[in-house]
């Protein structure tokens, strides 16, 4: 792409959210410190932010008090438009009538009423650092192909996840937490400072999307994982894994290797939530995404999500 | 006791393995399964029962134990189960399924404190703490424990194994493994709740065959000499600062984190509030944390325990 400069409306309203998983401590954390820190600044009369207002929310109370990743649904799952518009009854599970509280609150989605973005706080047993989990990239904002948006982050206009690790469910480390936090306040640093007007220049920015899952090889009938992650793949996230290379070790010492075509990069590595889900490691192609010059100027309409998203925690 | 008193014990001929105390602590339950499945790595000469356990409910399920609530905990299945180890406790079917349990390992590995008692328990746990491989005594006085401690150490070394002994009434609890002769904790991380990785369930392994090695020398009539095992004396559990909710405003301080077996002197970083101040340890004298930053023990008030190192005795020890 060249140097062509695309103007894009300001971001006004941002959502900061932690606890979608209620075991996932750092994000909760990040979120009550903010809030703490938003009583501070109320009790002592400071000046609100006209630049962007920011609203911190934990967003699965229920289970950040029972430090469960979610007590009867994955809440993060549940922001497809049919659960959205769904019928709620006394047995509809807790995330379910949270989620419509939830795209209350902050979208609704698809609308223009809906936050600008959604920073979405989540934590990894998988050795991935700091990583962004997008959806599209033909949003500038945010980078990945957009596909069937189900989670919470798809509520605002714009929205991501910020996904660190490693850190073990129901822990918190304080250099993952101080990672996470300065990480939302460079995030919110760049809107205040694209909302006042700054050129951000263009380039191309290295992607990793999505191609496959794979599961651990199990027992037929009892479903017990039969495998681990090979010691050799175990941590090595965004590491790339050729065909033959060392995948699973079985509890008897033999390697099960890599079968696929194609050299693909590894990630969510050993990610304990996935267990149930049948993925034991996730793999992606890398590839360089041209990302236009952006100013903002006033006056200009988000473009609503459309279409389906990726893969994701 | 002279040192030069050999103390005999009767053959121990009934070892069990638990794994899946704690349901979400995955290498003894997988480790459990694949013996249940296969028993041939961990059958020994002079042994009648090695009979493997896990939790039926309990294994391969990857729920949190944690609660914030009034009551002590609201656990996974009711409550937890190792602290409940208390046989003398009223039977019935309105228990918690851990405590209905409890009573029916007591009548199949026990009973507690008596002859019939299984002679030797392992009870195998992962901990998200760095803790290595580390054994867990109940008791300072038991020679053949000692003995066994001594024998995995040199069996491993130069990989160290720490011994961490909980002997202290205020700060022990029943566990589940006291209903034997002999009980031994192993608790080998870091490994979070949920996850089994390839080079903690190794470890535990070879921990455990170390051990079982040694069962067999004794039984098959070894002497083993007097000896010294230097044990980590479990001394205060340190909480987390809470505000008046309980909650949490505090996080172990990146120095410490990790920092399991190494001193922590007075004035040493021990927590970090989240806007970033330090909270320094003001004890008396050096002490070696441990269990530091384990999941499971944010409902327990606890953010790490603090030991301080003892050699203890072993006499020299023999079958009957």
């Amino acid at each position: 792409m060249d140097s062509e400069l695309v103007f894009l409306p300001p971001l006004r309203r941002v959502a900061i959210c932690g606890g979608t998983h209620g075991n996932e401590l750092t994000g909760v954390h990040v979120v009550r410190e903010r809030l703490r820190e938003e009583q501070r600044k109320a009790e002592e009369d400071e000046e609100e932010d006209d630049v962007v207002s920011v609203a911190c929310v934990l967003t699965n109370p229920r289970a950040v008090q029972q430090c469960r990743r979610y007590t009867e649904t994955d809440l993060n799952r549940c922001f497809t438009r049919a659960i959205l518009s769904s019928a709620v009854s006394d047995r509809t599970p807790y995330e379910i009538v949270r989620s419509q509280e939830l795209n209350s609150l902050l979208g609704p989605k698809g609308s223009a009423q809906a936050v600008d973005l959604v920073c979405d706080l989540h934590n990894t047993t998988a050795n991935m650092g700091l990583c962004v989990i997008a959806y599209s990239d033909s949003d500038w904002f945010c980078l990945h192909i957009f596909k069937e948006a189900y989670s919470l982050d798809s509520l605002g206009k714009h929205g991501f996840a910020l996904e660190i690790g490693p850190q073990p469910h129901g822990v918190v480390r304080s250099n993952i937490y101080t990672f996470m936090k300065t990480a939302v306040e460079l995030t919110l640093e760049w809107v205040r400072l694209f909302n006042s007007g700054t050129v951000f220049e263009g380039g191309s920015v290295e992607v990793y999307t999505m191609v496959s899952n794979i599961d651990y090889p199990r027992e037929r009938h009892t479903h017990n994982i039969m495998a681990v992650i090979h010691p050799k793949l175990q941590d090595q996230d965004f590491c790339l894994l050729h065909p033959k290379d060392p995948m699973f070790q079985t509890f008897s010492g033999d390697t099960l290797r890599y079968k696929g075509p194609e050299p693909l990069y590894a990630f969510f590595i050993n990610e304990c939530a996935y267990y149930e889900k049948g993925i034991a490691l996730s793999l992606a192609r890398q590839r360089c995404v041209a990302i236009p010059t952006i100013q903002m100027k006033s006056g200009l309409q988000h473009r609503g999500e459309e279409g389906t998203s990726e893969e994701e925690d | 006791m002279s040192s030069n008193h050999v103390v005999t014990f009767n053959q121990a001929r009934r070892v069990a393995i638990f794994g899946g105390t704690h349901g979400n602590e995955m290498s003894g339950v997988t480790l459990v399964n694949l013996w249940m499945g296969n028993g041939g790595e961990i059958r020994r000469k002079g042994g009648r029962d090695q009979a493997l356990h896990h939790q039926p409910q309990g294994g391969g399920e990857v729920l949190p134990i944690r609660g914030h609530g009034p009551e002590p905990g609201i656990y996974r299945r009711e409550s937890q189960f190792n602290p409940l180890f208390n046989p003398s406790a009223p039977g019935g079917k309105d228990l918690p399924y851990e405590v209905q349990r409890a009573q029916e390992i007591n009548r199949m590995f026990g009973p507690k404190g008596s002859a019939d008692a299984y002679d030797v328990i392992f009870d195998l746990h992962n901990t998200t703490s760095n803790m290595g491989c580390t054994l867990i005594l109940e008791s300072s006085k038991d020679h053949f424990n000692l003995q066994m401690m001594s024998y995995i150490k040199k069996a491993i070394a130069p990989a160290s194994c720490p011994v961490l002994l909980n002997e202290d009434p205020r700060l022990k609890y029943a566990t589940v493994r006291s209903v034997a002769k002999h009980s031994v904790g192993l608790e080998v991380g870091p490994q979070p709740q949920g996850v089994l990785r390839s080079n903690i369930f190794e470890a535990m392994r070879i921990i455990l065959k170390h051990a079982l090695d040694f069962i067999e020398l004794f039984n098959e009539g070894v002497e083993f000499p007097p000896c010294t095992v230097d044990v980590f004396k479990v001394s205060e559990r340190m909480d987390y600062p809470r505000d008046a909710n309980g909650n949490i405003i505090a996080m172990v301080h990146p120095n410490l984190q990790d920092c399991d077996w190494e001193p922590l002197t007075p004035g040493d970083p021990m927590f970090q509030t989240f806007d970033g101040k330090t909270i320094p340890y003001e004890g008396v004298g050096a002490v070696y944390p441990t269990f530091i930053n384990e999941a499971a023990y944010y409902e327990k008030q606890q953010a790490f325990v603090t030991t301080r190192r003892e050699a203890l005795a072993a006499n020299a020890i023999r079958k009957v």
